[in-house]
C-alpha cells in the first residue's frame, strides 16, 4: 500500500477540499480518507474541522476512527488538528451538551466568556502573538503579529499552559491559537484559509511529517 | 478594534460572473475562476460565491465549477444559491466551501436552518437576506435572486434567525444593489441593532467614502462589494489603504 505524506481524515464534518488544496501546494502524496489502514500507515494526519463538538465526536465514532486517531497520535507521528479538529484533541467539550474528546492533550473546550468579547462567533482575521517556541515548529519563520483567519465560538483551554504555543485576542479575551504536545499540534484558526501565512504553516507541518 | 473584512461578491450565472442593478439587467463581467483568483491575490479577506439563479429554477448547484474556483483560493469562501438540504451543504463543503449562505429555502423552512446549525456548527451557516424597502418604510424579505416577495418583515426574520443561532447575517439591499449610491444605512443599522451575530452589509458601494461611512455609522463587521471591484473603480488594496488612513482596522 502507498504510504501517504498526509492523510486528511474524513469524519463527515470538515471543509476537506480546502485542506487538501492547501496540502497539494507542497505534496501530491495526500489523500482524504476514512480508511483506518491508510491512516495508520500515513506519515502524518490532519483532523480538519467545521462543525460542532458533538458532531465531530460522533463523526469519528460512527466510522470507528476514534481509537485509530488516538493510536496514531501516541505513535509520535505528527498530528494537526484544525479548528474543531484541534478542539477534539482535548479531553472535554461543552457545545450542545458535555462530550468526551480524544484526550490527547489534557484540557477542555469552553465558550468565550459572556460579555467579554464583541459578537460571537469570532469570525475574521486576527493576529498571532505570544509564541513560546518557533524553531522546528509549526510557526517556523512566521512573525508575531501575522494575521490568520478564525471562525469559532469556543476556545481551547489546555490544563497545562505549557501546551499553548501561540495566542490571539478577541475583545478582552486572550485565548490559545496554537496548542502543542510533542508532535500533536492544534490550530484554532484555519491555516488553509489564512492566505500566505496559513499556507506557510501547512508547509511547516508537511516538513515535520517528511523530515 | 477588530479588522473589518472586505468581501468581494461574485454572482454566478451558468459559467459566468454577472452583475446587474437592483438584482436585474445582468451583464457578464468575467470568469469565476479568474476573478476569484484576482481578488484572492488582491487582498480580499473572504469571497462570496452566489449562484443567483440556482434557487429560482430549482436547479442543482454546479459543484464542479465551485471546485475549480476553490482549488487555488486560500481565503474563506462562502457559497450560496439553491442550498436546500444537509446533503447540499456537505457537497458544498466537499467542493471547497467553508461556509454556506442560505436564503430562499431557509425562509420557507426555518427548521432547516436549526438542523444545519446543529450539524455543521453556527459558524458555518450564513443567512443571506435580500431586503427591499416597502411603501411604509419597513423592509420585506425577497428570495430567488431578488425576484420573489415573501411578505416576511426583515427585522422579524432577523429576530427569528438570531434565536435559531445562525453564525452570520449577510444583509443585501436590493434598492441599493448595483447603484453605487451608498449602502442602506437605516436597514444596516436596524439589522445590527436587533441581531446578536456578525453582520455583513451589501448593496450600494460606490465611492471609497461610501464604504467608510457604512463602517463608521453602522458598525458593520464586514462589507461586501461587487460593482466597484468588478468594474475596477478602485482595487481592494486602494480601499483598505483608504480605510486605514481613516482609522479603520483592516488586514493589509
Amino acid at each position: 500500500m502507498n504510504i501517504v505524506d498526509v492523510a486528511i481524515i474524513d469524519y463527515g464534518v470538515g471543509n476537506l477540499h480546502s485542506v487538501l488544496n492547501a496540502c497539494k501546494q507542497f505534496t501530491q502524496n495526500v489523500v482524504i480518507t476514512e480508511d483506518p489502514l491508510v491512516i495508520q500507515s500515513a506519515r502524518s494526519i490532519i483532523l480538519p474541522g467545521v462543525g460542532s463538538f458533538g458532531a465531530g465526536v460522533e463523526g469519528l465514532a460512527v466510522r470507528g476512527l476514534t481509537q485509530t486517531v488516538i493510536d496514531f497520535a501516541k505513535s509520535g507521528k505528527p498530528v494537526l488538528g484544525i479548528c474543531l479538529g484541534a478542539q477534539l484533541l482535548l479531553s472535554k467539550g461543552f457545545e450542545f451538551g458535555e462530550w468526551d474528546g480524544l484526550g490527547l492533550i489534557p484540557g477542555k473546550v469552553v465558550r468565550f466568556p459572556e460579555g467579554k468579547t464583541p459578537r460571537l462567533p469570532h469570525i475574521g482575521w486576527n493576529a498571532l502573538y505570544g509564541f513560546s517556541m518557533q524553531d522546528g515548529s509549526l510557526l517556523a519563520s512566521i512573525e508575531e503579529g501575522a494575521d490568520v483567519y478564525f471562525v469559532h465560538s469556543y476556545t481551547l483551554v489546555p490544563d497545562d499552559k505549557a501546551n499553548i504555543v501561540a495566542t490571539a485576542r478577541y475583545g478582552d479575551v486572550e485565548f490559545a491559537a496554537v496548542i502543542r504536545k510533542g508532535a500533536i499540534w492544534g490550530c484554532q484558526f484555519h491555516p488553509e484559509k489564512s492566505s500566505n501565512v496559513g499556507i506557510h504553516i501547512i508547509k511547516n507541518f508537511i516538513n515535520l511529517s517528511t523530515a | 478594534m477588530e479588522h473589518v473584512r472586505i468581501i468581494p461578491r461574485l454572482d454566478i450565472k451558468g459559467p459566468n460572473v454577472v452583475k446587474g442593478v437592483h438584482a436585474e439587467g445582468l451583464h457578464i463581467v468575467g470568469s469565476p475562476k479568474e476573478m476569484a483568483q484576482a481578488y484572492y491575490k488582491g487582498g480580499a479577506d473572504e469571497l462570496l460565491y452566489l449562484d443567483i439563479v440556482a434557487s429560482l429554477y430549482q436547479r442543482s448547484f454546479d459543484f464542479d465549477l465551485l471546485s475549480s474556483v476553490a482549488d487555488s483560493v486560500f481565503i474563506p469562501l462562502t457559497v450560496g444559491g439553491g442550498i436546500r438540504s444537509i446533503n447540499d451543504i456537505t457537497n458544498a463543503l466537499h467542493a471547497g466551501a467553508d461556509k454556506v449562505a442560505i436564503n430562499t429555502y431557509g425562509v420557507a423552512h426555518p427548521e432547516f436552518l436549526a438542523e444545519a446549525v446543529k450539524k455543521f456548527g453556527a459558524q458555518c451557516i450564513v443567512v443571506f437576506i435580500e431586503a427591499k424597502r416597502t411603501a411604509t418604510g419597513t423592509w420585506e424579505v425577497y428570495t430567488d435572486g431578488g425576484r420573489e416577495k415573501t411578505g416576511v418583515d426583515v427585522l422579524e426574520w432577523v429576530k427569528k434567525i438570531s434565536d435559531i443561532g445562525v453564525g452570520e447575517i449577510l444583509i443585501s439591499s436590493i434598492d441599493q444593489d448595483g447603484t453605487r449610491k451608498g449602502y442602506d444605512h437605516a436597514l444596516t443599522k436596524a439589522v445590527i441593532d436587533i441581531s446578536s451575530v456578525p453582520v455583513i452589509a451589501h448593496g450600494g458601494a460606490g465611492t471609497k467614502e461610501s464604504v467608510l461611512k457604512v463602517i463608521q455609522e453602522c458598525g458593520v463587521f464586514a462589507v461586501s462589494c461587487a460593482t466597484v471591484f468588478h468594474y475596477q473603480d478602485f482595487s481592494i488594496q486602494d480601499l483598505k489603504t483608504f480605510l486605514q488612513e481613516h482609522a479603520i482596522s483592516v488586514r493589509l
